[in-house]
């Protein structure tokens, strides 16, 4: 039990070379679940390892409980990692791989029976503890891994990608049995993974990093409706957010973006004053399933006809592709809806869940969020 | 049914393939046959007859009396061979774990360096290693002699292990470590364990070395703590009285057990230990 904080940590591996971590900076409460996404070379297994004293760091400090451990060995820190290939000692059984870390803190024999026996029970493997790792499939040298973690009822349990290895199915089920762990055990918990899934939904605070930086730190909620930048906005959510750069135009003060499907137009009115994107090249996101097919009487947001290039069925979801302003745009719609390759559909905007970007830097525009419910109920009433 | 071998013309070839096998058996086995029979036969025997002929009589005379004679240099061999192969095997172990798990600045280059001890001739290290050997007062003892085989077994001991533990995930030393493990324990508990075939193969390649070593022997002892294969040299050399060829046979057959034995016993692991340390997946 225990709260995790860091502060501006900074890791070089040698002076001149690229920096691998860049100030991280965040904390999070006891208890809580934090997820550390990003693509592979992001450095959020270093910045595991650091958290773990695995390696040292350059700059910066590591607290736990609000103690400084930056300069603690590992077995210090009071700490337990589950590793994506599992690091089960491969000539010792289940019972001694997952006792081996109590028998060097010197646990009294009887003590360390009895948590091998909870640990074998909460994870159901009472019937593998004298198997050899190698005698075991991957989904139980996967458990026997997190019993091993658990043996200790450590501050803290760090998981570096301990799904990955996993075929789809057992993914999704130890994905769910994590959560119901954590949700029992109420350990704070970081978990490392670039599966944007698992960090939707494992996390309790979500770190979205790319080269070393912390892009977003937030809920997944906070991360998936309101991500910081084009990175974050395409990095979580499956199918991607469509990213459509537009045009804009000024009418009566109100700025509107332009979306041409080829055979239709239409201006979707945004909520930020004119002024602030003058001369600036934006782009717009807007999730798949934020585009709606038009009610048959109007609703009042705003539509486009555009053609079906290509739809993809996937069960539970139809997405459609149509090309808005020379660019691909999916669609998520409902599985029921009739549609085939060359009919046109009347796709409709929220305006008020559509976001901005500047096509520069890539940072999001975030600008007056009221102005744009102004603007919708303007343009409602019109 | 027809198998390939029920072909007239397939069968007529297997039987040149055997012929030739076996005619290269017999090759080989020609020199041991010989050294066998020479060892069983008595002086006069070996004096009338051919070398291939079977003996009048078989007596042990030539294996006692070989034995009587080079007994005392076994003995030295076990003492040099014995503790020269633990010692270098263990600091081989030692080093390969460190150069493979616990990496420091510069390991590489120190590792390519001593990668250098492979190739060098023994006969490069000759006057070093005694004048060495002279300043550490250990010229002409069988301790003298174990240092150097250690020291020159390095190179190779190190370079088995080292091998060898790259392909070990170096997760398990970090999970150990996070298990609250040292150095040690991580080594003791964990790698080793996990190193019997290359620890085989290394104990069977040192050994081997050792053990037929002569140039070192010569060189490096005198008298009483010389190696079997110096005194082997010096029976066999011996140009005065009449030659005792069973003598000379059985002292070799002597000598070269050991090695035989230790194949015999450990053989199955060196083929296996030395294609995990060499073909790294």
């Amino acid at each position: 039990m225990a709260t995790l904080e860091l502060r501006n940590v900074h890791k070089t591996y040698g002076a001149g070379l690229p920096d691998t971590l860049k100030d991280i900076q965040l904390a999070i409460k006891d208890g809580e679940f934090l997820i550390l996404v990003g693509p592979s070379g992001c450095g959020k297994s270093t910045l595991m390892n650091c958290i773990a004293g695995l390696e040292s760091i350059s700059g910066g400090a590591i607290l736990i409980d609000d103690e400084d451990v930056s300069g603690m060995s590992p077995k210090d820190r009071d700490i337990a990692m589950v590793f994506q290939s599992y690091a089960l000692y491969p000539t010792m059984n289940v019972r001694d791989n997952i006792a081996f870390g109590l028998k060097i803190r010197k646990m009294p024999q009887a003590a360390i029976d009895e948590e091998v026996a909870r640990v074998a029970k909460l994870l159901q493997i009472e019937h593998l503890l004298e198997r050899k790792p190698g005698q075991l499939s991957g989904g139980q040298q996967q458990r026997v891994a997190m019993g091993r973690a658990l043996a200790r009822r450590p501050k803290i349990y760090l998981f570096d990608e301990p799904l990955s290895n996993l075929d789809a199915k057992l993914r999704v089920e130890m994905r769910t049995e994590i959560k119901l762990m954590h949700q029992r055990l109420k350990t704070t918990t970081v978990y490392v993974t670039h599966d944007q899934i698992e960090a939707m939904t494992l996390g309790d605070k979500v770190a979205v990093m790319k080269d070393g930086i912390i892009q977003q730190f937030g809920t997944p909620q906070q991360i998936y409706n309101d991500p910081a930048n084009l990175f974050v906005a395409s990095f979580i959510g499956s199918p991607p957010m469509n990213f459509i750069p537009v045009r804009l135009t000024k009418q009566d003060g109100r700025v509107l973006a332009l979306l041409d499907s080829g055979q239709a137009r239409c201006e979707l009115p945004l909520g930020v004053a004119a002024d602030e994107l003058e001369g600036r090249e934006i782009i717009l996101g807007v999730r798949p399933e934020q585009i709606t097919l038009g009610a048959e009487q109007g609703n009042g947001l705003p539509g486009i006809r555009a053609e079906v290039q290509v739809t993809e069925p996937t069960g539970p979801d139809l997405l459609v592709f149509v090309t808005l302003n020379q660019t691909k745009v999916c669609c998520r719609l409902a599985p029921d809806v009739a549609c085939r390759v060359g009919d046109s559909l009347n796709l409709q905007f929220d305006p008020a869940r559509v976001l901005l970007f500047d096509a520069g830097s890539g940072e999001r525009l975030d600008l007056a969020a009221t102005a744009v419910k102004d603007n919708v109920t303007r343009f409602k009433g019109r | 049914m027809t198998s390939l071998t029920d072909k007239p013309a397939l069968n007529l070839s297997r039987i040149a393939i055997h012929a030739v096998l076996l005619l290269a058996v017999l090759l080989y086995l020609v020199p041991l046959v010989v050294m066998l029979l020479t060892s069983f036969k008595t002086p006069e025997d070996i004096g009338s007859g051919n070398l291939l002929s079977w003996p009048t009589a078989f007596t042990a005379i030539g294996w006692s009396k070989a034995w009587a004679t080079v007994s005392g240099y076994f003995v030295n061999s076990i003492l040099i061979t014995v503790p020269a192969v633990l010692i270098s095997t263990a600091i081989g172990a030692l080093n390969g774990y460190v150069l493979s798990m616990w990496r420091f600045r510069g390991s590489q280059l120190f590792f390519g360096l001593l990668l250098f001890g492979c190739f060098l001739p023994f006969q490069t290290v000759l006057l070093p290693a005694s004048f060495t050997l002279g300043k550490l007062g250990l010229a002409s003892t069988t301790s003298g002699l174990v240092l150097v085989h250690v020291v020159y077994g390095l190179a190779f001991t190190t370079l088995f292990f080292r091998n060898y533990y790259v392909s070990i995930p170096e997760a398990l030393v970090k999970a150990a470590r996070l298990d609250g493990a040292g150095f040690f324990t991580i080594f003791g508990r964990i790698i080793l364990p996990m190193s019997t075939p290359i620890i085989m193969v290394c104990l069977i390649w040192q050994f081997t070395q050792i053990w037929n070593d002569f140039l070192f022997g010569v060189v490096f002892s005198s008298g009483d703590s010389q190696p079997i294969t110096v005194a082997l040299n010096n029976l066999v050399n011996t140009s005065t009285g009449a030659k005792e060829y069973n003598v000379d046979m059985a002292a070799a057959m002597i000598a070269g057990l050991p090695t035989l034995l230790v194949y015999v016993v450990a053989g199955k692991y060196f083929v296996r230990g030395l294609t995990a340390g060499a073909v790294k997946g």
